[in-house]
């Protein structure tokens, strides 16, 4: 066991984890927040999607002790309020049907618009192609894509 | 909102109901068909618990216990909206509770068979409709009018005359004390205010920023984690383990053998219990099992397919439905069309894998899971465990999808014999390996076919079926034909085709098989809704034409209509594949069309689907717009990326790196339309998934002249 230092959701936070540890694991177990998904363990459903110094991470296969003296966001911290234009989007057009994957995907979504912020489908494809959802919302969260991206516009214009 | 559940003693606790209220929940006599409605105060007297369905205290606040598990298909936004429209209150003004499993109290309350909406609705309504006229009626009483010169709107009872309105709230214990009026009217269609609205999901923003709580997410103080190893093949025994390096991982406190029920069987395993889930899984990876799996098979897919075919070609099966001269005129026909399909066992795949919080107290048993049957599992662990069943409690989640899988018990069954193990509370997670390779499966299924066509229509078709019957391991008789062999035929056209016969063969293997999203269905409607087109093709029939012909029913007809004037089936062009099929089950009908077009990559590749569901009476269109496409998402992944295959008895793939799943970037633009009518409400969460195959493959046809036979497929190989 050794102490790591970081910074889960603005606020510093020790953890006393085997650094082999996943990120993933630490986050529900450990630090107790329980929005970030297990669903595969091997990077390939992206429930578990997180912002590690900004970058979307698959926590599942990142160690803990990548995390030290870095700054992780998880769901819980994406916004006060629940009001990040993705989550607004994601509420407006009820996208989630069991909302298992969608933290992961909305995740996802923020960094694409950070990086994109007027994606087109193809945009879209490609950055949430690691995404699985099996009750399959993916035409609500393309669409919802593309109104976060509205959303965003206007809050930077007012 | 709160979706962890509440004793009822509790439940008046949280809900500050000290005062007076208004209670009224079903009373369902074992001896009587309908279910009564009552007071508290008459539940009371009579000693019968109430179903507490709705509470509305002092401060006119309304409470209901959602009595479905919510896995997605919107029951946590349906049932409060059957129950607003019809007591006349906001829907923002209705708090809505999970229930707890306890058959007595609250009713069924299995997800499953797509009957949340479609087994409750009236008795919703109607108990709505009655604590509405009673709040009425204590405010007529009130200010001594006429009861018909009031009327309810927002939580409130207005007198129309003069304009004085009295809150609900404010009602309650006059209320309370009234006999509920035993007819009342219920609202038309036309007055609706909520139902049939596209209203906003209730639960939407707690899944956009982490806090609803899944099984998975369930945490109680002094919790330890486990994870088990089974027996990769399934059934059989644990002959001995060493757990020594196990026993080094750090953070890891115990080994324990344990068993869990998988219908009637028992099956063993090795749980590692630690203080994180990554420890437990870290300790499970190190134990060292050895497996006694003698007794039974250890089967190849090939294997399992090559025996049907042969059951297929040496036995007659059990006649299921046989009518008019089917043999007769198969045999004597000049010409006879014949096709065999192959439909493959499925996982059920949903995202949040299998986990269960078990806290074993001696004399009681708390379970918190992501549950499809609380009632079933009540029962089934008092006897399991020894346990009253008063004393075992079974609180719902949300469940990170369930499909069939989440109604069976052994995964609590296995929590629950940990936690008496440990005496502590545990909660068990089973990794996507876990869950991928452990069964139960939807069964494979081959059907073979033949069909004799005259004058355009069909003169005699013939179905035989082999595959696994679900209903074996729950003890259905085995001399008996399997009772969903005709599930996603419509039933009109066993009226239409005078000589008809579907044979149940039986197959046997020991893979366990369950449910999976709309069950027989999802494999039979490929069957018959290609060989309808095959048959369709030999007539010289337009596929649609042809199923028109054949199914008389309006209802019917109107859907055949609809499906054809919004996908322009007639309008469409040369070098354009397109497809039909249409499947009924749970009481809806879906019609869909898929087109297809040659990919310039090779193969084809689907350019739109169209789907009409006529699922009668419903409440939410945005839900069902949002099931269908889920419906057809899956039912794409299931016909052309996986399946789940068997070498030497061992499940194959287990994990998302080599068991493909839909992603966005495989769905095409889908268009949903919903018939509107009367009739009575059929289930939604299902039947839009087995028409997609056949459409698919039907349009594949339409476009290439080939048929395809066996699923899954790959599109890129077409
Ligand atoms: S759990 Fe990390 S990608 Fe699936
Ligand atoms: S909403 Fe259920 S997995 Fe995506």
């Amino acid at each position: 066991m050794t102490k790591i230092k970081l910074n889960i959701n603005n606020k510093d936070t020790v953890l006393e984890a085997d650094p082999q540890m996943p990120l993933l694991w630490a986050i529900r177990d450990l630090a107790g927040l329980k929005g970030t998904k297990y669903g595969c363990g091997v990077a390939q459903c992206g429930a578990c999607v997180v912002h590690l110094n900004g970058e979307a991470v698959r926590s599942c296969v990142t160690k803990v002790s990548r995390a030290e003296g870095k700054k992780v966001v998880t769901i819980e911290g994406l916004s006060e309020d629940n009001n990040h234009p993705v989550q607004k989007a994601w509420q407006d057009l009820d996208v989630p049907q069991c909302g298992y994957c969608h933290s992961g995907q909305i995740m996802s979504a923020v960094v694409l618009l950070r990086e994109k912020p007027d994606p087109t489908d193809q945009d879209i494809d490609d950055a949430m192609a690691g995404n699985v959802c099996r009750c399959g919302t993916y035409l609500r969260v393309r669409k919802a894509i593309h109104l976060a991206s509205e959303l965003q516009k206007t809050a930077s214009n007012g | 909102m709160d979706n962890t559940s509440l004793s009822r003693r509790n439940f008046l606790k949280t809900t500050g109901a000290a005062g007076a209220f208004l209670s009224l929940g079903f009373y369902m006599p074992a001896s009587a068909k309908q279910a009564k409605i009552v007071t508290a105060a008459e539940a009371d007297q009579f000693g019968v618990e109430l179903n507490a369905w709705i509470h509305i205290d002092q401060s006119g606040k309304v409470t209901i216990f959602n009595h479905r598990a919510e896995m997605g298909q919107g029951s946590y936004q349906a049932v409060p909206q059957i129950v607003a429209e019809e007591l006349e209150v906001n829907l923002a003004d209705a708090n809505i509770v999970s229930a707890k499993g306890n058959k007595e109290k609250y009713g069924s309350q299995i997800t499953g068979g797509s009957s949340t909406v479609r087994g409750s609705y009236k008795n919703l309504l109607k108990l709505s409709a009655t604590a509405r006229e009673m709040l009425i009626q204590a405010a007529a009483a009130k200010w001594s009018v006429d009861k018909a010169t009031c009327y309810a709107e927002g939580g409130k009872v207005f007198h129309k005359p003069s304009g004085r309105q009295m809150h609900y709230g404010e009602l309650v214990e006059a209320a309370s004390k009234l006999e509920p009026p035993k007819d009342v009217v219920l609202k038309k269609r036309a007055d609706y205010k909520l139902i049939g609205k596209p209203l906003k999901r209730m639960d939407t923003h707690l899944k956009t920023n982490g806090t609803a709580v899944f099984g998975i997410d369930k945490m109680l103080p002094g919790m330890l984690y486990a994870a088990v190893e089974r027996n990769p093949r399934m059934l059989g025994k644990v002959k001995s383990f060493d757990d020594s390096a196990a026993l080094k991982v750090p953070g890891v406190k115990k080994v324990v053998k344990i068993k869990r029920g998988v219908f009637t069987a028992y099956r063993e395993g090795v749980a590692v219990v630690a203080d994180s889930t990554w420890a437990a899984i870290q300790g499970k990876k190190a134990l060292k099992v050895q497996w006694d799996d003698s007794g039974f098979e250890h089967l190849d897919t090939e294997e399992i397919y090559k025996r049907q075919a042969k059951a297929l070609d040496t036995q007659e099966g059990l006649p299921f439905k046989k009518q008019g001269d089917v043999d007769g005129i198969l045999s004597k026909a000049s010409k006879k069309i014949e096709a065999t399909y192959e439909t493959p066992y499925q996982y059920h795949a949903c995202m949040e894998p299998l986990n269960c919080v078990a806290h074993y107290q001696g004399d009681k048993l708390q379970i918190w899971g992501p549950v499809q049957a609380p009632e079933w599992l009540q029962e089934y662990l008092s006897k399991e465990m020894g346990l009253d069943k008063k004393n075992v409690e079974v609180n719902m989640t949300f469940l990170g999808g369930g499909f069939g899988r989440k109604a069976l018990m052994d995964y609590p069954h296995e929590a629950a014999e940990i936690s008496k193990a440990m005496k502590t509370p545990i909660q068990v997670v089973w990794t996507r390996e876990d869950d991928a390779t452990q069964g139960p499966y939807r069964p494979g299924i081959t059907y073979r076919c033949e069909g004799v066509v005259k004058d355009g229509g069909i003169d005699a078709l013939k179905v035989k079926l082999a595959g696994q019957n679900i209903g074996h391991a729950s003890g259905a008789p085995k001399d008996k034909p399997n009772g969903s062999a005709s599930e996603g035929f419509l039933k009109p056209y066993a009226e239409s085709i005078k000589n008809l016969a579907i044979m149940d063969v039986p197959f046997e293997t020991p893979i366990p098989v369950i449910w999976w999203r709309s069950v027989y269905a999802s494999t039979n409607g490929f069957a018959y809704e290609s060989f309808l087109d095959e048959l369709a093709a030999e007539a010289g029939k337009d596929p649609l034409d042809f199923r028109r012909a054949h199914l008389k029913e309006e209802r019917l007809q109107k859907l055949i209509d609809k499906i054809e004037s919004v996908s322009g089936w007639k309008k469409r062009k040369k070098g354009e594949g397109f497809g039909v099929a249409i499947t009924e089950c749970f009481d809806s009908t879906v019609a869909q069309v898929v087109k297809v077009s040659k990919a310039a990559t090779g193969g084809v590749k689907i350019d739109k689907v169209w789907a009409v569901m006529d699922c009668g009476w419903y409440v939410n269109p945005d839900t069902i717009e949002a099931q269908v496409e889920g419906s057809i998402v899956m039912g794409l992944g299931a016909a052309t990326m996986h399946e789940v295959k068997f070498k030497d008895g061992i499940p194959v793939d287990n994990n998302f790196s080599t068991y493909q799943m839909p992603r966005i970037t495989d769905i095409p633009p889908i268009e949903v339309h919903i018939m509107d009518n009367d009739e009575n409400a059929g289930g939604v969460g299902e039947p839009g998934l087995p028409p997609f195959a056949p459409a698919l493959t039907n349009a594949i046809f339409d476009l290439t002249g080939k048929r395809i036979r066996k699923l899954p497929f790959n599109l890129a190989a077409v």
